[in-house]
């Protein structure tokens, strides 16, 4: 006979078994707590490619398995959205954008502080990452994470077409050499780069600091500004007449194609990836292709210099301590040297003092990425709490531009909406 | 054992059968239904579960007086809706009446009418985007071929939409063609030929005949496409990216609400968004079961 409790217990095995089922099926024999599988998510990206042979020396060094999943950009920050929003304690080591989410993350107390851990650790030299990398990765005193990929935009160009076969040292020499190459009857365009509002932030900051304008200037707006307006209006104009047909929808998805398969004289995008662009498996002019210094505009080559990924570590996690301890392997002096020596360029300013790490570069590419060091600007998008908002009010501007619209009512409009958001967004900032 | 006592027992055992059921229902369907609901009246933002006040109606009065993101969001969920799912209709209704009476080959026939029935949205965005692609797809190298110059196509704010829909309709026309040729099967042959004795010509009997006939599984097919029409999402955001295109020339409402929550963590406005996507629908699905019930013999 089933009594009240009969009832209460089988609704209750039932009730447990069917919300419980399908993820005890989906755990397999992996442990969890302090001494569990150490779960890292990545990024589809080089350093990941590099770092990734290497995990079975610290798995058997921390005598742990690393389980390690891998996805795109944008995957990777709704996936951390999802899971950390849950409190979810199943990600320990997470790869992340310092510049794109540390402040939104740290904002929410979704990540572990590691300040005591990066300096407090015997020979681990923090002092040794660039000043840059590690002021993005600080808020409010609190180091949040660790840079691994440093990124430069560099400029590709085709050796066998350009004048003397040399780069331009200029935005306005790139552009006429642009404009008088490009031939799309002939499948050749003088220039491509990104243009989807969003994605063509990134790469458009350093046109920006090079006509001199900035995203915001104590607290408010500088996008409205003449200097401004002038890198809107000729970026816009070197894709509308010397870029591919449909440069809005243009992310780094499209660009290494249309370059690599010989179809665009010129580029510029991140120097991280340079692989792709020459890679002989997938680009047909990888043995003719240039790198050089981002041109100089009207303000001087200012192109971004920024830790473009970082790791840092879920504040829910139950094993802090094995992630910290990955995090410390994989970003050591010697990994960072290793790697760096592998083609993918780190944070750390030993690395990029030794010769033997920057052979392993094309010579052009390696001269250009120690420039742009130099002149460097640590930002590549909006200072702010929401990104994401941020990029598509100042990329307004830009999409206006490359269509052949106003750009500077475009860019007025723009520029009264960022102050209003400004505004908005600074009462976010407290962490 | 008394009959009462007997009757109680099984009411528990019902209970007790019916508990996982419910228990999944309300953890799966009611919960998120309402925490959206209530989300929409907060001002969310950054994280789901920080400090967040109570604001009322403010988030519905923001999203409905937003002219740049939210009015065109619903004039395109609208505009790809009815294109798409009126575009299927006539070729799935084309297709299902060529269909209809057996020919050699028929198999063959239908088994690659559902090949892009099998794909994921998200292979068919990829997949298109890679045909579709200005610069290096094969469908411009193809147009070059009879002199036609290259097209934009989804990197045009113009041609996105149209783009789109085009694709869904390739995608989700053999659905359409499913439902109706089930539909074609089970009327019955009679007034066909009465009308054909009367001397009706051919498109007369399709017309007066077979679709009056057919109405109430155009209708159903008509609620069912809808529906997922308007949901549509993946499609859009493989192809277009965030926000529908550089633009948002191809931002739907969801596209939109993804966006606020995973762009922009603004989850009380995404919320709001969500609970007034979800009256629009409710709205339609009772609009098209009224006219479903008119027709009804």
């Amino acid at each position: 006979m089933l009594n009240r409790r009969g009832l209460l217990k089988a609704a209750g095995v039932g009730a447990v078994l069917a919300s419980t089922g399908l993820p005890l099926a989906g755990c397999g024999n992996s442990a969890g707590g302090p001494d569990g599988d150490l779960r890292v998510v990545m990024a589809n990206h080089v350093w990941t490619t590099a770092i990734r042979k290497r995990i079975p020396e610290f798995a058997d060094l921390a005598r742990r398995r690393v389980l390690v999943s891998t996805m795109t950009a944008d995957q990777l920050s709704s996936t951390y959205n999802v899971k950390l929003n849950a409190s979810a304690p199943d990600v320990d080591v997470m790869m992340y954008r310092p510049l794109q989410e540390q402040l939104l993350f740290a904002r929410n107390g979704w990540l572990a502080d590691l300040t005591d851990q990066v300096s407090g650790e015997p020979g681990y030299d923090w002092a040794d990452f660039q000043p840059a990398s590690r002021e993005r990765t600080t808020v409010a005193g609190k180091v949040f994470g660790v840079p691994v990929v440093t990124e430069r935009p560099t400029l590709y160009y085709r050796r066998d077409l350009v004048p003397d076969g040399r780069p331009p040292a200029t935005l306005a020499e790139m552009f006429d050499t642009a404009v008088r190459l490009h031939n799309p009857a002939a499948g050749l365009h003088g220039f491509v780069g990104r243009g989807q509002r969003a994605g063509a932030v990134t790469m458009f900051s350093s046109y920006l600091y090079s006509f001199g304008g900035a995203f915001t200037a104590e607290g408010r707006s500088g996008i409205g500004t003449p200097e401004a307006i002038a890198a809107y209006g000729y970026y816009g104009r070197l894709l509308r007449e010397a870029g591919p047909i449909g440069a809005t929808n243009m992310t780094l998805e499209q660009v290494t194609p249309i370059f690599a398969q010989g179809k665009a004289v010129f580029a510029i995008d991140a120097d991280a990836v340079y692989r792709n662009f020459i890679d002989p498996a997938t680009s047909v002019v990888g043995d003719r292709t240039g790198f050089g210094a981002f041109p100089a505009g009207p303000a001087g080559s200012r192109p971004f210099n920024v830790p473009s990924w970082g790791l840092t570590i879920n504040a829910f996690s139950e094993r802090r301590d094995a992630a910290w301890e990955f995090i410390r392997w994989a970003t050591s002096r010697e990994m960072v040297l290793a790697l760096q020596a592998e083609g993918v360029p780190g944070a750390r300013l030993s690395a990029w003092r030794d010769p033997a790490a920057l052979a392993k570069f094309p010579p052009e590419l390696a001269a250009s990425m120690t420039a742009s060091i130099q002149t460097g600007v640590g930002a590549d998008r909006p200072d702010v709490v929401q990104v994401g908002r941020a990029r598509d009010i100042v990329g307004r501007p830009l999409v206006a531009s490359i269509l052949g619209q106003d750009v500077v009512a475009a860019a007025a409009d723009a520029s009264q909406q960022l102050d209003a958001f400004l505004v908005r967004d600074a009462r976010q900032r407290k962490i | 054992m008394p009959a009462a006592t007997l009757q109680q027992e099984q009411r528990r055992l019902k209970w007790a059968m019916l508990s996982p059921a419910l228990f999944f229902i309300i953890a799966m369907i009611a919960f998120p239904l309402f925490y959206t609901a209530y989300l929409s009246t907060t001002d969310a933002f950054g994280a789901v579960n920080a400090h967040r006040s109570f604001l009322g109606l403010t988030n519905f009065s923001d999203a409905l007086s937003d002219t740049r993101r939210f009015w065109p969001a619903v004039a395109r969920t609208a505009v790809f809706t009815v294109a798409a799912v009126v575009l299927e209709l006539c070729l799935g209704l084309a297709v299902a009446m060529l269909l209809r009476r057996p020919f050699g080959g028929m198999r063959w026939v239908r088994t690659i009418l559902m090949v892009p029935l099998l794909a994921t949205p998200v292979a068919v965005g990829v997949l298109w985007l890679l045909i579709l692609d200005p610069t290096v797809g094969i469908a411009n190298h193809l147009l070059g071929l009879v002199g036609i110059p290259p097209q934009p196509f989804l990197g045009s704010v113009a041609e996105s939409l149209p783009t789109l829909v085009l694709i869904d309709v390739w995608q989700w026309t053999p659905m359409m063609t499913l439902l109706l040729l089930a539909g074609l099967s089970t009327l019955p042959e009679e007034p066909e030929e009465a009308a054909l004795i009367d001397g009706a010509s051919g498109w007369q009997r399709f017309r007066l005949v077979t679709v009056p006939m057919l109405m109430p599984v155009i209708i159903t097919s008509l609620v069912l496409r809808s529906v997922d029409a308007l949901k549509t999402f993946d499609l859009i955001y493989a192809t277009k990216g965030p926000g529908g295109g550089s633009s948002n020339e191809a931002e739907t409402l969801n596209v939109y609400a993804y966006g606020l929550t995973f762009d922009y963590q603004e989850y009380g406005l995404a919320a709001s968004v969500l609970v007034l996507f979800t009256v629009f629908i409710v709205l339609i699905v009772i609009a098209l079961r009224r006219r479903s019930a008119k027709d009804q013999p």
